[in-house]
């Protein structure tokens, strides 16, 4: 005859077991949906909240060779910092449509914009956004120019940006445009010029 | 005394080999070697060891279609198309499609370039490229198939006499003269005269001689009286004719696309560049052209990427590392032939640093530096020069390390534009552009960057020789025309 202990050990076992594959597949459902949703290309949603404004996004070109000038109504929140990232988002939006002048993979994503005092703004890129970046020079310069102009033309105050990716400076965007500095703005804004000339 | 650390020390032996290189670069009378193919056609430097003279293999063969090679121990293995081969330090034969070839000299290794006697040339070839070679190997021209441009003359007695130059193929000599004398200096064409001399029976016009020598051909005709030049038929008839009384003796050569025109005259020495444009420089003594004192400018030309660093993926199977390393090449040959010294950054498929290549181009104080890129988006090529950051602070007498570029910027931009500007007069579509592209920012001299992007063939012209060279001799052309603003980093005295 079994003694009764055991019987006791083998059933909280048995529970034991029944419960951890239970949070196991809860584990993997929480896994597989994350992974959909790093996956998905759709846009991201507009906030729900803050007035529509008129702001002017720099679209990059590739045909071009240079940036465009280009009005849109976006819904903007009231903070600096999160008009900043919802500037820069609308601009990715653009960029990861299909057909779009300058592609940018659908993946990519503004993880945050801090502000600092005085006038430098950190640009925080996904790992995706760098990863699948197309290795040119022009066509990562302009990703550059586009984001750091349309940033500083639509926040007051900003001079200088630095752009991380992953929260980590990085040396290069894919390959070729520097990350390594903090962009000079006036210096940025003078390409523009070059560029329509 | 402290211990000398590595770094030390390698700070000595890169500055012991930047002042071998300023040495080698002083050096008055440089041996070439020049290749005529029907892709493409270039000249290469050639190097003497124990008595005898040679030259990389990777750069004979480049131009020439898809290469590869690596150093292991002492073996280079070296892949060109589909043939494989194995060369080992200090042996006089290779296997070369696991067949042995007699190199008839010692192969050596010198900075990962496999390097071959000239003599081997004419068996080692066909192995690789399936057509026969003909080597001058004394003039050192080598001529690859049916590369070959044959020439006529044929004398008119008239008054005043004249003799017809006709050429199986257009040709643009450098024409100079001397009293009694019109010199063609060939130095493209795949120049093969029927004989070394021909003489008239004509009191003025009396020989027209041939010779050929350092890999260039030339084309002598005597007279008794000051000659001309005359370019028709797009360049396939060169007519020289004395020169009737009354003519200015200034008269300037015009380059054979515009169809004709009037060739020098008595006293002006007067050089044609691919382009068409004219650069005069004086006159020689009745003897002999002599070389003119001009101080040789250092132009640092860097292959970017390398080694581990691939840079863009142009095609499944092709890097940007190794589109940059075979137009690097070219247009050192290219500089060279404008009278640049030229330091190659790297020669092989070696990594380095962003800092490393700044570093390097800062000690060598060169008068410029050209980074090679290329993209597979976009067409023709791109210029660029430094986008400056947020400057750093300058420490003492120290420059920021950033921002070092911003005194050359200027000169940097009128660089851009030249070469922009050559390369429209090549039919290259170009463009100036900035970018924050490192290392330009930390260098003290003239820099900048080309980008080349696919031709019409698309990307399939990236690796292309034909393509690459165009694109190389617009760029030097576009440098040589900067030469009086890039004063700085002269290595010394020698011939352009």
């Amino acid at each position: 005859m079994i003694p009764r202990h055991l019987m006791l050990a083998v059933a909280a076992l048995l529970v034991l077991v029944l419960a951890m594959g239970i949070y196991l597949g809860q584990m993997r459902r929480r896994a597989m949906e994350a992974q959909r949703f790093s996956d998905d290309a759709r846009p991201v949603a507009p906030p729900a909240s803050g007035p529509t404004e008129t702001v002017t996004l720099y679209v990059a070109d590739d045909a071009l060779g240079g940036l465009r000038p280009k009005s849109a109504q976006i819904p903007l929140p009231g903070g600096r910092q999160q008009r900043a990232e919802e500037l820069l988002r609308a601009l990715l939006r653009i960029y990861q449509q299909p057909g779009a002048p300058h592609p940018l993979a659908p993946s990519g994503d503004i993880r945050s914009i801090f502000l600092v005092d005085p006038g430098a703004a950190v640009i925080d890129l996904n790992g995706a956004f760098a990863d699948q970046h197309r290795s040119s020079i022009l066509g990562e310069q302009l990703t550059v120019n586009s984001l750091v102009q349309t940033l500083a033309a639509n926040v007051p105050g900003i001079n200088r940006v630095k752009i991380l990716v992953d929260g980590n400076t990085r040396e290069t965007l894919a390959g070729h445009a520097d990350l390594s500095e903090f962009f000079d703005v006036s210096n940025v804004g003078q390409t523009l010029t070059q560029s329509r000339q | 005394m402290p211990p000398v650390t590595n770094a030390a020390r390698r700070i000595l032996a890169a500055a012991f080999a930047v002042l071998i290189f300023l040495g080698a670069a002083n050096t008055s009378e440089e041996k070439h070697l020049s290749i005529y193919s029907s892709v493409a056609t270039y000249t290469l430097s050639v190097t003497d060891r124990a008595g005898r003279e040679y030259v990389g293999l990777l750069e004979v063969l480049e131009p020439l279609g898809r290469i590869s090679a690596r150093v292991d121990g002492p073996h280079w293995k070296m892949r060109f198309n589909t043939t494989d081969c194995d060369f080992v330090t200090g042996r006089t034969h290779a296997k070369v499609r696991g067949r042995d070839v007699d190199l008839g000299a010692p192969f050596f290794i010198e900075n990962s370039r496999g390097m071959v006697a000239l003599s081997s040339l004419s068996t080692l070839l066909p192995r690789f490229l399936g057509n026969p070679v003909n080597f001058h190997e004394s003039a050192r021209r080598l001529f690859i198939g049916n590369a070959a441009t044959q020439v006529s003359t044929q004398l008119d007695s008239s008054n005043p006499p004249r003799l017809v130059l006709n050429f199986s193929a257009p040709v643009n000599p450098t024409i100079s003269t001397e009293p009694g004398k019109l010199r063609m200096v060939f130095t493209r064409e795949p120049l093969v005269p029927p004989s070394s001399a021909t003489s008239f029976d004509n009191s003025t016009i009396t020989q027209a001689s041939f010779s050929e020598s350092n890999g260039v051909a030339d084309l002598t005709v005597t007279a008794s009286v000051p000659l001309m030049a005359t370019f028709s038929n797009n360049g396939r008839t060169i007519t020289v004719a004395a020169i009737a009384s009354g003519t200015p003796a200034t008269a300037t050569q015009t380059a054979p696309e515009t169809g004709s025109g009037v060739g020098t005259t008595t006293g002006t020495t007067t050089r044609t560049t691919p382009s068409g444009t004219e650069t005069p420089v004086p006159s020689g003594t009745p003897s002999s052209p002599p070389p003119v004192p001009v101080h040789r400018l250092l132009a640092i030309v860097d292959p970017a990427h390398g080694g581990s660093e691939r840079g863009a993926a142009l095609t499944d199977s092709l890097a940007e590392k190794s589109v940059t390393l075979g137009f690097a090449r070219l247009l050192r040959h290219e500089l060279e032939r404008q009278g640049f010294a030229v330091l190659l950054l790297r020669e092989g498929d070696d990594t380095l640093t962003l800092d490393q290549r700044a570093g390097s181009t800062n000690a060598a104080h060169g008068a410029i530096y050209i980074c090679l890129h290329a993209a597979s988006e976009g067409s023709g090529a791109r210029v660029y020069t430094a986008l400056l950051p947020v400057a750093g602070q300058d420490r003492g007498p120290f420059h920021a390390w950033n921002v070092a570029q911003a005194g050359a910027l200027p000169v940097s931009q009128s660089a851009s534009a030249a070469i922009v500007g050559e390369m429209q007069k090549h039919q290259l579509s170009a463009r100036g552009y900035s970018a924050s592209l490192r290392p330009l920012n930390n260098l003290l001299m003239p820099a900048l960057a080309v980008e080349l992007a696919p031709g019409p063939n698309g990307v399939a012209d990236l690796p292309s020789a034909n393509y690459q060279q165009k694109a190389a001799a617009a760029i030097a052309d576009g440098i040589a025309s900067m030469r009086d603003r890039l004063g700085a980093g002269i290595v010394g005295g020698g011939q352009p």
